[in-house]
């Protein structure tokens, strides 16, 4: 059974329909990136699949165990954010909000649970410092180790390396195929970077006109050979 | 110097002096609990909005001669901070504007049905009296200073049970909604006590001056301190503080209550403010 099936999945706003007939699983251990133009519905369909926004039609299912409420979720920073007054612990402490349930305050197992992701993503050290005068990529950590309190199953990652170096983005990634081998935790990954989308992932969903689902193998391959018509074109183009 | 406390002392043996004192302080420790959130959410002037809304109220109360203007005061003001609030997400018209809005408007209609259905000899005295809180705080009943104490009790006890849940709707309310918080709810909670702070407020430092009580004392001590936790406790302690010494110092020189509350609060503002500065260096 898959953690997440959608089916014939219909997204948009209101009026306007974005992306239609969406077809795609995600199972435990894979690790999706939805690629795709700016506008093309990558970030609809990650907020449908969060709950944020109603889908307009077809049906997304959970499985395995997975609710929708127990899926980490690394947002892209907003600007309040930038200079909240919040210590490391507090932010990541709040990744267990949704195990509160009726009780109003944070259990020792919680805090524990906290303390736990935070030696998980190296940022033990950095448990009292202020949240916004870390760096950028410290930042993302601390985002990531708030989304892992949350789960044990699923992270949704909203182009979790926009705005870092190219060392630090390497870094981030590398971290974040651990948790998929290591810690069997499935990814849905939101990306600009084909690149790196190609090097990681072991699904790619391309989001346009005409939506593609395929492994990694086959994408590449089917690129590849996008790649070459088009280029063949050009050949004869030149030729001619 | 002890010719000083022989005056407070004398002033603290009038109940209306010790019902003021007690009211102020609770006031002044309410108002800044969620002075914090309402900074970094982007409503500082969401004070200002509801507290002219209140005016408007206290207006029409006056007008129709309530016995008790609070019934119609609370309700208005409730509404529109839930409207304000509201509007903040997805509306035609954008969040200051709205504000700007409603708040200039509730002004001009206030003083407008003021002045048409005056019943009183001294109208800019009533009007300054609501605007600037001047003496009013003096005059306060212990009925005041009861249902005073009692909003302020809740106003507390819910801050203090909801902490966490305020501190994750604050921080990311997309990542609240995500794992399953009812963000909706707890904003509609935000905005409820807001109003009721609001028009608690108005008694201490008059409508135009409250939104200095709710955002001086988060933005002095987010200055220094660096946690949520950190500044919402220095927040509270420095507000207390000011209201205390504000209206100590109003008893002995004569002068009027909320705004000089508001210049202390100024001052520790700056002194925040210069602590982070040598701090930096």
């Amino acid at each position: 059974m898959a953690l997440i099936s959608c089916r014939d999945l219909k997204l948009g706003y209101e009026n306007s329909i974005i992306v239609d007939g969406l077809n795609f699983s995600v199972n435990s251990n894979d690790y999706l990136c939805i690629v795709g133009e700016n506008g093309s519905g990558k970030s609809t369909l990650m907020k449908t699949i969060l709950h944020l926004m109603p889908a307009l039609g077809g049906s997304i299912e959970y499985g395995d165990g997975l609710k929708a409420t127990e899926i980490g979720y690394l947002p892209q920073q907003t600007q309040v954010q930038r200079d909240f007054p919040a210590s490391v612990y507090e932010i990541v402490l709040s990744g267990r909000q949704s195990y509160l349930k009726n009780r109003f305050f944070y259990s020792k197992e919680d805090k524990k649970n906290a303390l736990f992701n935070m030696e998980r993503m190296g940022i033990a050290a950095l448990k009292d410092r202020c949240y916004r005068e870390l760096s950028g990529g410290q930042q993302q950590r601390v985002l990531l180790a708030r989304a892992l309190c949350a789960t044990v199953k699923m992270l949704v990652l909203d182009e979790p390396t926009a705005g870092l170096d190219p060392l630090v983005t390497v870094e981030l990634y590398e971290l974040i195929k651990r948790l998929n081998k290591e810690s069997k935790i499935a990814i849905i990954m939101v990306s600009h970077d084909i690149g790196a989308s190609v090097k990681y992932a072991s699904h790619i969903l391309h989001i346009s006109d005409k939506c593609v689902f395929a492994t990694r193998d086959e994408y590449v391959k089917s690129y590849k050979a996008n790649v070459s018509n088009e280029e063949e074109a050009s050949d004869k183009g030149e030729e001619l | 110097m002890s010719e000083m406390f022989d005056k407070l002392i004398l002033y603290f043996q009038y109940p209306f002096v010790r019902y003021a004192f007690i009211v102020g302080v609770l006031i002044a420790l309410s108002s800044s609990l969620l002075g914090v959130t309402l900074v970094l959410k982007r409503f500082s002037f969401i004070g200002d909005g509801l507290s002219h809304v209140a005016f408007g109220a206290i207006a029409i109360a006056s007008v129709l001669k309530l016995s008790n203007n609070m019934l119609l005061v609370f309700p208005i003001t409730i509404v529109s901070a839930i409207l304000l609030l509201r509007t903040g997400q997805n509306a035609k018209i954008k969040g200051d504007a709205a504000v700007a809005m409603i708040s200039v408007g509730a002004l001009a209609i206030g003083y407008l049905l003021m002045n048409v259905f005056s019943t009183s000899s001294n109208l800019s005295g009533d009007v300054c009296t609501t605007l600037f809180g001047s003496t009013s705080i003096l005059t306060l009943s212990k009925t005041d200073v009861i249902l005073c104490a009692i909003l302020s009790a809740i106003v507390l006890f819910a801050f203090i049970f909801f902490y966490n849940r305020i501190f994750a709707v604050t921080f990311d309310e997309n990542f609240a909604k995500a794992v399953g918080t009812k963000a909706d709810l707890y904003n509609l909670m935000i905005a409820v006590i807001i109003a009721v702070i609001i028009v608690l407020a108005m008694n201490l430092v008059g409508s135009l001056l409250i939104s200095a009580l709710v955002i001086f004392p988060a933005l002095s001590a987010m200055r220094v301190f660096k946690s949520f936790r950190s500044v919402t406790i220095c927040s509270a302690v420095s507000s207390v503080i000011c209201a205390a010494l504000g209206i100590l110092i109003s008893i002995l020189m004569g002068t009027p209550v909320g705004s000089t509350i508001v210049a202390i609060d100024i001052i520790v503002f700056f002194i925040f403010f210069m602590i982070d500065l040598i701090r930096s260096r």
